[in-house]
């Protein structure tokens, strides 16, 4: 077959299949980005075709965001909540992985397996219990409730994904730096870490994207307004009753999830070694 | 044996030092107190605020406990009310329907998707970087462009079969009990696609390519190919994949909770909403515990077979 005939057959029988799919994850958040430009003249008005800007980009949803609601103080909540809970989890994710993925100690394979099942634990488990703990450590409606909380099931994550790191870095660098004189917490600083780096950014992109968007915890643990973090404000401050601001929802939706993408769009293959390493180790 | 003994601080001294002190050493490891003191804030971590919850959450599932009391023990009562109740067998079978057809869907189209992306050669990144975009943004906040597309009056699903002349009315898609399932089960395949076919695509990947060309060379044409290689040599990752969203999609609280709640009449509750709605909104800590606590057995079930699967995996290599 020729060259070019060969270009068309993969158009029909690739691109063009993989089309739909395409158009299935990429239409809601292209709905998402127009809804929220809209003016709700043109939003509310049923003989308009929805798919289209018409009558005019407006920052209208954006300002009223920005100047009538709460929404900033969501943005930097979510953004104190995710920093903290992703340093903590990392270091501690580091400190743990290093031991079951190099030492041999009694208890090992027993904390390893238990890493395993808290990081397969669904936060809907053990919410209403959590509540409880929450509360008797007087961090219920504290940014701190998230801090703490979440690293519950981020730290599993991280050390899952730092052991199967560590067990790809070649034991002999360490052992010849031990031969030069360092000793275990030298060759893991300098030695281990610098090598590991695209695991440790890998485990941090994640534990930052799952702290963003967490919801459950932030929803049931924060009461107060203005402590809420972005998901969960967006949510449940700008629906009130049975008024729907859907152009504000919308660009809340939009600047709520642009970080996320942002970060994503960079570190692509990142997310995409995160993805698959619990499944295909 | 040199090597070893330069391991650290420890093993000298276990080395040096009296028979009991060794012995210890032996048992636990010449690392031991080095491992230990690494795995501690984990470790301390993990029994505060995962296994004493847990543990807390049974004894709520077998109290009358409410918000603010702490309530006496009552057995399995809790247990057996949930049995009895109406609502509480709908959320069972809310929770098989939801469970098998979302998993059904993202694995038939999962894997679709996984061959094609692994044959896609122009615009890999940008093909591949937009299918993966759902599983990345907040769920929260994705869920509700669908509620705003699903929405009664101004949806542009119906918009959209009203032009095409498809249907002349309105459809009801979350006031209808039926239609409000398929809606949760859309948005969660929506969700959990790029996550199987992702996984998938890695799992091609590890095929040798050899065994292709010599299937190949026997005459086997691309659906032969597809069964007898693609198929067993992809079971593990396939089984791996499964298992694990078996728990997240079960335990799913995000997209019921935003899009309906758990209605219509109660027609989309999972157990994590049900026992939202009955621990936190009307206050019975004992009951929504019990509720939460029926994930457990499934839970227990898949990690057994999820490590099963991985130690096998590991004495193949």
């Amino acid at each position: 077959m020729s060259r070019r005939g060969r270009a068309w057959r993969s158009v029909f029988t690739l691109y063009l299949p993989v089309a739909p799919f395409v158009f299935f994850a990429l239409f809601p958040l292209y709905f998402m980005v127009v809804t929220s430009l809209k003016t709700n003249a043109e939003l509310y008005d049923p003989t308009t075709v929805p798919f289209l800007i018409k009558r005019g980009v407006t920052f209208g949803h954006y300002q009223l965001l920005s100047n009538d609601t709460l929404f900033w103080s969501w943005f930097i909540n979510s953004l104190l909540v995710s920093v903290g809970a992703t340093v903590i989890s990392v270091i501690l994710g580091i400190l743990a992985a290093y031991p079951l993925a190099r030492l041999k100690f009694f208890g090992g394979d027993s904390f390893g397996v238990a890493i395993f099942i808290t990081y397969l634990v669904p936060p809907s488990l053990l919410f209403l219990p959590l509540t409880t703990v929450v509360n008797r450590l007087g961090l219920s409606d504290s940014l701190w409730s998230l801090i703490v909380t979440y690293p519950t099931f981020l730290v599993p994550f991280c050390t899952w994904l730092l052991m199967g790191y560590f067990r790809t870095v070649p034991r002999e660098i360490e052992e010849c730096a031990m031969l030069d004189g360092c000793n275990r917490v030298q060759t893991l600083v300098r030695i281990l870490l610098p090598v590991a780096v695209p695991g440790v950014i890998c485990a941090a992109l994640f534990a930052f994207t799952l702290s963003w968007n967490e919801f459950l915890y932030a929803l049931v643990f924060v009461s107060p307004a203005e402590l809420k973090t972005m998901t969960v404000g967006v949510f449940s401050e700008l629906i009130r009753g049975d008024i729907y601001y859907w152009g504000g929802l919308m660009a809340g939706a939009c600047i709520g999830s642009f970080p996320i993408v942002i970060a994503y769009v960079f570190f692509l293959d990142y997310y995409v070694s995160g993805l698959t390493a619990g499944a295909v180790k | 044996m040199r090597l070893r003994t330069l391991n650290g601080e420890v093993a000298k001294i276990a080395g040096r030092g009296d028979a009991p002190a060794r012995a210890l050493a032996d048992l636990f490891g010449r690392d031991a107190p080095f491992a230990y003191t690494l795995i501690a804030p984990a470790f301390f971590l993990l029994l505060f605020l995962v296994a004493y919850p847990f543990a807390l959450s049974l004894w709520f599932s077998l109290s009358d406990a409410r918000v603010g009391e702490t309530g006496v023990f009552i057995g399995l009562e809790n247990f057996q009310r949930l049995l009895r109740s109406d609502i509480f067998r709908q959320t069972l079978q809310n929770s098989v329907i939801f469970t098998a057809a979302a998993l059904g869907a993202k694995t038939v189209f999962g894997m679709a998707l996984a061959l094609l992306l692994f044959r896609v050669t122009r615009f890999k990144r940008l093909i591949r970087g937009a299918v993966l975009l759902p599983f990345i943004v907040p769920t929260a906040l994705s869920t509700l462009v669908w509620w705003w597309m699903f929405e009664p009056l101004y949806s542009v699903v119906n918009w959209t079969l009203k032009a095409l002349h498809i249907v002349s009315h309105d459809i009801p898609w979350l006031p209808d009990p039926y239609l409000a399932m398929f809606t949760v089960i859309l948005v969660n395949t929506w969700r959990g696609l790029p996550f199987f076919a992702i996984t998938i695509f890695a799992g091609l990947v590890a095929i040798p390519r050899e065994m292709y060309e010599a299937a190949e060379s026997d005459g086997a044409g691309p659906i032969a190919r597809f069964w007898h290689i693609t198929l067993p040599l992809l079971t593990p990752v396939l089984a791996v994949v499964i298992l694990f969203s078996a728990i997240f999609t079960l335990a799913d609280f995000n997209i019921v909770y935003i899009l309906t709640k758990g209605g219509p009449m109660n027609m989309t509750h999972l157990f994590a909403t049900y026992s939202f709605a009955l621990g936190l909104q009307s206050g019975q800590i004992g009951q929504g515990a019990a509720v939460s606590l029926f994930l457990f057995p499934i839970l227990l079930f898949i990690v057994f077979t999820q490590l099963r699967l991985v130690r096998r995996a590991t004495t193949y290599e």
